[in-house]
């Protein structure tokens, strides 16, 4: 089984982005996902600085994907779209069908996006290219069983495995509402929210987690227990979410599972000195939120 | 006077909302057979396979057509029901079927190619490159927007597709990329997407406490309302929570109650090119898709007669306020300010 570090969904300085991705290099990661999936207005690196990064992280090793945009609206995002698609290099991750119809005839990523719910979708993915497809984060252990025997041939399975399921995306900005701005003057607010901000029920219960146009679940899904079942199902790759802090960690968790390198209560205790509060998501419930 | 003009689609729960729109004026209705195969699938609404021929000759009678929807996204135990949708709306004269999952639509394009498609909003094709990505591979002739785009973005869209385009005019308001919300599953198990249904009424409580009355989704405290003070009924989007790690400020964090209009826009929808306008609300009662169809039908003919001089009638805004969700209107996404 394949580790991969799916795209950064929040909005950090460039600077912070070089240097996780500095560090990324010396991970054992096998694949690495780049660019900006959520707002078209977080723009302090350019495609051009993406591949370079990119080129960085393939000369170490890694398979490098390049993500799109989950909402494409103006023509200058599509543009953006294009260009990614138009590379020449990397494989792309397509996360609407705008990037669908640039990819289709090369092989390509199907992201969560892309709402992959059936064997028959499946198979229209893989028609158009998709040599891999990650499933609606709403997907259980047992709806993956049924797909995934009826599943396409040579179409890998990738499961996002650690970190806040994206839940819900907006024309709006709620992180620019959050601090009284509109999105057109947001003045880049997600930059002061590295990990995006916490919206909890006037119970004080964790709920959603703010980041841009996008809504997140507040705690960090966390399938490190369930490995030996994900393993069982075929799956071929697990996906971590970056977040600002604790990444090394939980990559060094999963890593040391699936290498026995680590019990499953150390590789367990490593992630939770980081990441107190994670939650199983949808894994073995219907309800995301609910364990 | 022009001739371009702007089909009125209305929602039809159940036979007497197909008569109430049929007889107030709608060009056209959209409807479901039961069951976990679209996006309203609510207890005690929808068609079944014996009443369906009924509304299509009711409709067709009057001049409407009628539209039925598939529009969620099918694991495979719901699969081939859905198939059985397609097949239903292929043989019993349904004028298109509306359709989100890309397996659902390579089956209906294969196999019942003289079944006209449209691409559900839930499909969230917000670019004229997706649109015509499904026009090329499916053949679909209409598709309804989520409601997150621009007036502006809209007409750049209709300007590159051959795609009819269809949006929302009038009802709930969806704060979220239609298709991209889960926010409902998280909290209960049901989303739009997985079985059709957001906020199902079965996890819905409402509680009378010292504090407030207390609207709880599968026990999530949504928001808490103060004696007298309107309450809605309970979604994530529009719920009242804290923000921050410690902020004790109450807000809507989200969007607030409110319902969308757009009749003071009907003229520059018909400049820019919209095809339809749709009303939401297949789980509201005959009564309501009576009064809105009406206005909604004046409004329009209005706006056809004379685009140049329409303007709303007081009339027609206080009829839909008061029938509408919440206590305020908004032109959502389709007004740049809102987003």
């Amino acid at each position: 089984m394949k580790l991969s570090l799916g795209p950064i969904q929040y909005f950090w300085p460039e600077a912070t982005v070089q240097a996780f991705y500095e560090a990324a290099t010396d991970w054992p990661v096998d694949i690495v996902y780049l660019g900006e999936t959520v707002c078209a207005k977080r723009r302090n690196l350019r495609l051009r600085d993406w591949l370079n990064i990119a080129e960085r992280l393939q000369a170490a090793g890694k398979e490098v994907v390049l993500s799109t945009l989950a909402l494409v609206e103006a023509e200058s995002e599509l543009s953006t779209v294009r260009r990614i698609a138009a590379n020449g290099r990397f494989k792309i991750e397509a996360n609407d069908a705008s990037a669908l119809a640039c990819a289709a005839g090369h092989p390509f990523v199907a992201g969560t996006t892309l709402n992959a719910y059936n064997p028959g979708t499946l198979q229209e993915l893989a028609a158009l290219g998709a040599v891999r497809w990650v499933p609606p984060v709403e997907l259980g252990r047992d709806s993956l069983n049924q797909i995934l025997p009826q599943a396409p041939q040579g179409l890998e399975t990738e499961l996002l495995a650690f970190g806040r399921m994206p839940l819900a995306f907006s024309a709006r900005c709620f992180t620019a509402r959050a601090v009284d701005r509109g999105k057109d003057d947001c003045l880049l607010a997600c930059l002061e929210y590295p990990q995006g901000l916490r919206v909890r029920t006037r119970e004080e219960e964790a709920f959603l987690n703010i980041n841009g146009i996008q809504i997140q679940s507040a705690k960090p899904i966390n399938l490190l227990p369930a490995l030996p079942e994900i393993l069982a199902l075929g799956i071929g790759v697990v996906r971590i979410s970056p977040e600002i802090e604790g990444t090394p960690e939980v990559i060094q968790a999963f890593h040391g599972r699936l290498h026995d390198r680590l019990s499953a209560a150390d590789a367990q205790e490593l992630i939770q000195s980081r990441f107190p509060e994670t939650c199983s998501g949808y894994w073995d419930s219907a309800a995301g939120m609910r364990p | 006077m022009s001739t371009a003009r702007m089909e009125l689609v209305c929602p039809a729960g159940g036979l007497p909302a197909l008569r109430a729109a049929v007889d107030h004026g709608a060009d056209a209705v959209y409807l479901s057979l039961r069951g976990a195969t679209n996006a309203r699938n609510f207890p005690g609404l929808n068609f079944d396979r014996k009443n369906i021929a009924q509304a299509v000759s009711y409709a067709h009678t009057g001049g409407a057509k009628v539209y039925m929807t598939l529009n969620m996204y099918p694991q495979p135990d719901r699969f081939e029901p859905c198939l059985e949708v397609i097949e239903t709306a292929a043989t019993q004269g349904l004028d298109a079927l509306i359709v989100a999952d890309l397996g659902l639509l390579r089956y209906a394009a294969a196999h019942f190619p003289g079944l006209p498609l449209h691409l559900s909003v839930q499909g969230s094709a917000t670019t004229y490159a997706a649109l015509n990505f499904y026009r090329e591979r499916f053949g679909i002739r209409r598709a309804v927007l989520p409601r997150v785009l621009s007036l502006a973005q809209v007409a750049k869209v209709i300007d590159k597709t051959e795609v009819d385009i269809e949006v929302f005019g009038f009802g709930s308001l969806c704060v979220m990329v239609e298709g991209r919300c889960l926010l409902s599953s998280y909290a209960t198990g049901e989303s739009p997407n997985t079985q059709g249904a957001c906020s199902p009424a079965h996890a819905v409580r409402w509680e009378e406490t010292p504090k407030g009355r207390e609207a709880r989704l599968n026990g999530v405290l949504i928001d808490r309302f103060d004696p007298g003070e309107h309450a809605g009924y309970p979604v994530i989007c529009k719920g009242r929570y804290l923000l921050g790690e410690e902020g004790q400020q109450i807000r809507y964090a989200i969007e607030e109650p409110t319902s969308l209009n757009t009749l003071d826009i009907l003229p520059e929808l018909l400049r820019i090119g919209v095809k339809a306008i749709k009303v939401e609300g297949r789980q509201r009662s005959p009564a309501y898709v009576a009064q809105v169809t009406q206005v909604m039908r004046a409004a329009l003919d209005a706006c056809h007669a004379n685009p140049e001089h329409f303007k709303p009638r007081p009339e027609w805004m206080a009829t839909l306020a008061a029938v509408g969700e919440g206590r305020s209107q908004t032109l959502g996404a389709l007004h740049r300010s809102w987003q």
